[in-house]
């Protein structure tokens, strides 16, 4: 299998500046991070706000090129300036606030804006677009303006727009921070959806829990190092390190861990409410 | 409220106007306008106003929206209003009180300027209302594009405007909720002088460049990740063709523009002072 | 301090295309001291509603009564009413202005006209209550982090002692922690002053773990008006507008269904916990 995205000792580092715009010193928001992510995985980043994993996503699709060590895209390496546009290409990318990412004032042009880019040819350009927004559930909203749209709705235009650009693997940079539940539900639906359908690599950034029960691999993050690693269950059965680490947990693992606790016989790691009623059904 | 503004809005429906060429619509907007000032005779007027409510009317824009837009401008012409009204001395006076008179001139003059910059606002906005700030877009890179030849970066100038045009109303809105957040503090916008007033708007304009860098910001970002690196090499989803229609429109201004000229100035007609 | 409020409509853009009611015959009542949770989608009428309380948006029909004078009266001083009632709204930190955190919390007492040492006693302490450290009282807002940023916006209303705190979402965007944070800071202040608590949030486990009473709001009418248990026990219907229960209401019904004699309304993870032992701990 090739390996969609590796990282080396990948380390980053802020300038801080002084009022004058002299750098005083760094900080160092990532380090010594080492990943490897195989192709078709669907991936999740946890961390709490601050924790690095913003900046990590970043250097997936060299906004960011790494202070030292090396990034792997699609075995381009990002710190090369001639690759620089395909890796873009390579690794599409969802921001968190869907206002601020959205170019066209028509939904059909805002997805045009990235093949538009690529220098596809015009009425190619409109296959990828109608393809992509019915990827995503949003063709029959092709002609409305964004400003109009849910929060839901505008993440999943700027999805499409990226699918548009036919890239290998998507990156989330916490695409449900700003969004209500139901517009969190529709955000992960169209995800789900596109990595059945479409077979590319998913990279969800995020700090909600209950995103990432259907994950392959999870990454925990905190002060810009990967402290934990693992599937979906074996990091949720470590609930009180992951509060240490800022994060919680769904309620109903938080239940099961307090029960267990408590002295049931309940497995650790429990992530669906359906698992939680059937152990305790077998206790009785 | 702040977000009445329609100007500049692009309004969606599917009509002959909406699917012109932008290069069309510019350049007969800049026509339309010029015609406006080339001509004295109230005849003019009556053409232009003729042409103006069919254009309208082609476009299924509902007048009531269009005349909404006008709200913020109010002042602006009510200024321009009474400096025809007063300032202007010439003919018989009507009015006299105190120290102000109103001369039939004065009021000819103000009314037809008053006439003339809401045609100008209202046809221009049309155009605006028409055309998705991604055809403007284009149609000024297009129409712009001898320019580039000494190194005027017009696809960068149209990017802009484009941007430009799809925050103004994302900024409306983050100014209204500023305004309510700042007035919950207790802030008084309205009351004192216009020091005290220009000195209350610090809490509003503040947080709004803040956001706007932060907007901006993030915006430069995306773009970069779609692979955004200006306009070479670029291909468009929807590129300028003139169709038949397109060169119809161009010979109905053309006819339009000469026909109002040659009215409003050689088909005299006087109603009252006018 | 109570709030009354009597059929309440409001209809926006009232004579255009876009006309629409967006609050339609609220009737409510909020006693002082009351910690009350609103709950609804985007678009029920939950923000529109709250800025009905201090007068920022005026009711199309309907009156309001605050300590039983009616706000809309022709004598009414509303500048009075809005540092009684404060507002929180969401995102608050975009509204920070000022060169350091103390001055822009400042800024809400020397709008109610008082004197500069005053100003800034009530700043300290409104800091203090938010749990924002001393050091950062004297730097720039835009230099801290997000939730210290948050804190100092909150402040900024606290700093105008009001008896009323309305938050719209005071945890949006935050990390976990952040959230529990905030939302910890507010029930500790709600205990610890005699100020009444409005707190908007789209979380059913926020809401259901610190609020006295739950106005369910949809489709600009209040649907549910009651305590958490009672407003959970109608999880279906929640369901049914796009709304849900907290998970453990829905693992308490599927436990009852599979013939477990548990209690079916508890809303928290310690009162499902203390339930279950009761029925399964002891064997």
């Amino acid at each position: 299998m090739q390996r969609m995205v590796q990282t080396e000792d990948l380390i980053f580092e802020y300038a801080k500046r002084d009022e004058e715009g002299n750098v005083i010193g760094s900080y160092r928001a990532i380090d010594q991070v080492n990943l490897k992510i195989e192709e078709g995985q669907f991936i999740a980043v946890l961390g709490h706000n601050g924790s690095g994993k913003s900046t990590l996503a970043k250097h997936l699709n060299a906004i960011l090129v790494p202070t030292e060590g090396t990034v792997w895209v699609d075995g381009r390496n990002t710190s090369d300036g001639k690759e620089l546009w395909n890796v873009r290409q390579t690794a599409g990318m969802v921001f968190q606030n869907p206002d601020n990412q959205i170019i066209g004032t028509v939904v059909e042009e805002d997805v045009g804006f990235g093949p538009e880019n690529l220098g596809v040819p015009t009425d190619d350009i409109w296959k990828r677009v109608e393809e992509s927004l019915r990827a995503v559930g949003m063709l029959s909203y092709r002609h409305h303006s964004p400003n109009k749209l849910s929060g839901g709705q505008k993440q999943r235009v700027a999805i499409a727009g990226v699918i548009a650009m036919r890239p290998k693997c998507i990156v989330l940079d916490e695409p449900t921070a700003m969004l209500d539940p139901n517009g969190r539900k529709e955000v992960l639906r169209t995800v789900e959806e596109l990595r059945k359908q479409e077979k590319v690599t998913v990279i969800l950034i995020t700090h909600y829990m209950e995103e990432v029960i259907d994950a392959d691999r999870v990454f925990v993050m905190d002060h810009g190092h990967v402290v934990m690693e693992g599937t979906p269950r074996e990091i949720f059965s470590q609930v009180d390190r992951l509060k240490e680490y800022r994060l919680d947990v769904p309620q109903v693992t938080i239940l099961a861990d307090e029960l267990r606790k408590r002295g049931l016989d309940i497995p650790a790691g429990i992530l669906r409410k359906e698992e939680l009623v059937e152990a305790i059904c077998q206790l009785k | 409220m702040i977000r009445d503004i329609t100007i500049g809005q692009y309004y969606p429906a599917k009509s002959v106007l909406h699917r012109l060429d932008p290069r069309v619509k510019l350049v007969a907007t800049v026509l339309y306008l010029i015609s406006l000032f080339m001509f004295k005779n109230i005849t003019g007027y009556f053409a232009a106003t003729v042409f103006l409510l069919t254009l309208i009317r082609i476009s299924k824009v509902p007048l009531k929206y269009i005349l909404r837009g006008m709200k913020p401008i109010i002042m602006l012409l009510m200024i321009t209003l009474l400096f025809n009204l007063f300032l202007i001395k010439e003919g018989e006076v009507l009015v006299s009180v105190w120290i102000l008179s109103i001369t039939e001139g004065g009021l000819r003059n103000a009314v037809l300027m008053g006439v003339r910059l809401i045609y100008l606002i209202t046809g221009s906005s049309l155009m605006t209302f028409t055309t998705t700030p991604n055809e403007l877009t284009d149609g000024i890179e297009s129409l712009l594009k001898p320019l580039g030849r000494i190194h005027v970066p017009v696809h960068e100038i149209a990017m802009m405007m484009s941007i430009a045009l799809r925050f103004i109303p994302i900024l409306l809105e983050e100014t209204d909720k500023i305004m309510k957040a700042q007035i919950a503090r207790g802030a008084d916008l309205e009351s004192g002088n216009i020091l005290q007033k220009a000195k209350s708007m610090i809490p509003i304009l503040v947080p709004l460049f803040v956001s706007a860098f932060r907007r901006a910001n993030d915006l430069a970002m995306a773009m970069e990740a779609r692979c955004y690196r200006g306009g070479e090499g670029r291909t468009k989803m929807k590129p300028l063709r003139y169709t038949g229609a397109d060169r119809a429109a161009y010979v109905i201004v053309l006819l339009y523009v000469t026909g109002v000229i040659l009215i409003g100035r050689y088909v005299p007609f006087r109603i009252w002072i006018f | 301090m109570s709030i009354k409020i009597e059929h309440l409509n409001y209809i926006y853009s009232r004579g255009t295309a876009y006309e629409k009611q967006a609050l339609k015959d609220i009737c409510l009542e909020i006693p002082h001291g009351e910690f009350v949770g609103i709950i609804g989608h985007t678009g029920s009428g939950k923000s529109t509603l709250i800025q009905h309380l201090n007068g920022l948006i005026k009711a199309t029909e309907g009156t309001i009564l605050y300590n039983g004078e009616d706000i809309y009266g022709e004598y009414y001083n509303m500048k009075e009413l809005r540092s009684q009632v404060g507002l929180v709204f969401q995102y608050p930190e975009h509204q920070l202005f000022e060169v350091d955190v103390l001055s822009d919390v400042c800024f809400g007492p020397k709008n109610q006209g008082l004197s500069k040492e005053e100003c800034e006693q009530r700043a300290r302490e409104a800091l203090k209550l938010v749990g924002l450290k001393e050091k950062y009282y004297q730097s720039s807002p835009f230099e801290l982090s997000g939730g210290q940023k948050r804190r100092a916006a909150i402040a900024g209303v606290l700093a105008m002692r009001p008896k009323v705190l309305i938050l719209d979402e005071p945890t949006a965007g935050l990390d976990p922690k952040g959230r529990d944070e905030i939302l910890d800071q507010i029930a500790y202040l709600h205990k610890n002053t005699d100020m009444t608590v409005i707190l908007v949030s789209h979380s059913m486990e926020d809401i259901a773990k610190y609020a006295d009473r739950i106005i369910v709001m949809n489709q600009g009418q209040v649907m549910y008006n009651g305590t958490p248990k009672e407003v959970f026990a109608h999880y279906k219907e929640l369901e049914a507008v796009g709304l849900a229960a907290p998970q453990v209401t829905y693992i308490m019904h599927e436990l009852a269904e599979r013939g477990l004699d548990v209690e079916l309304f508890a809303t928290t993870v310690a009162e499902a916990a203390d339930s279950i032992m009761e029925v399964v701990g002891n064997d």
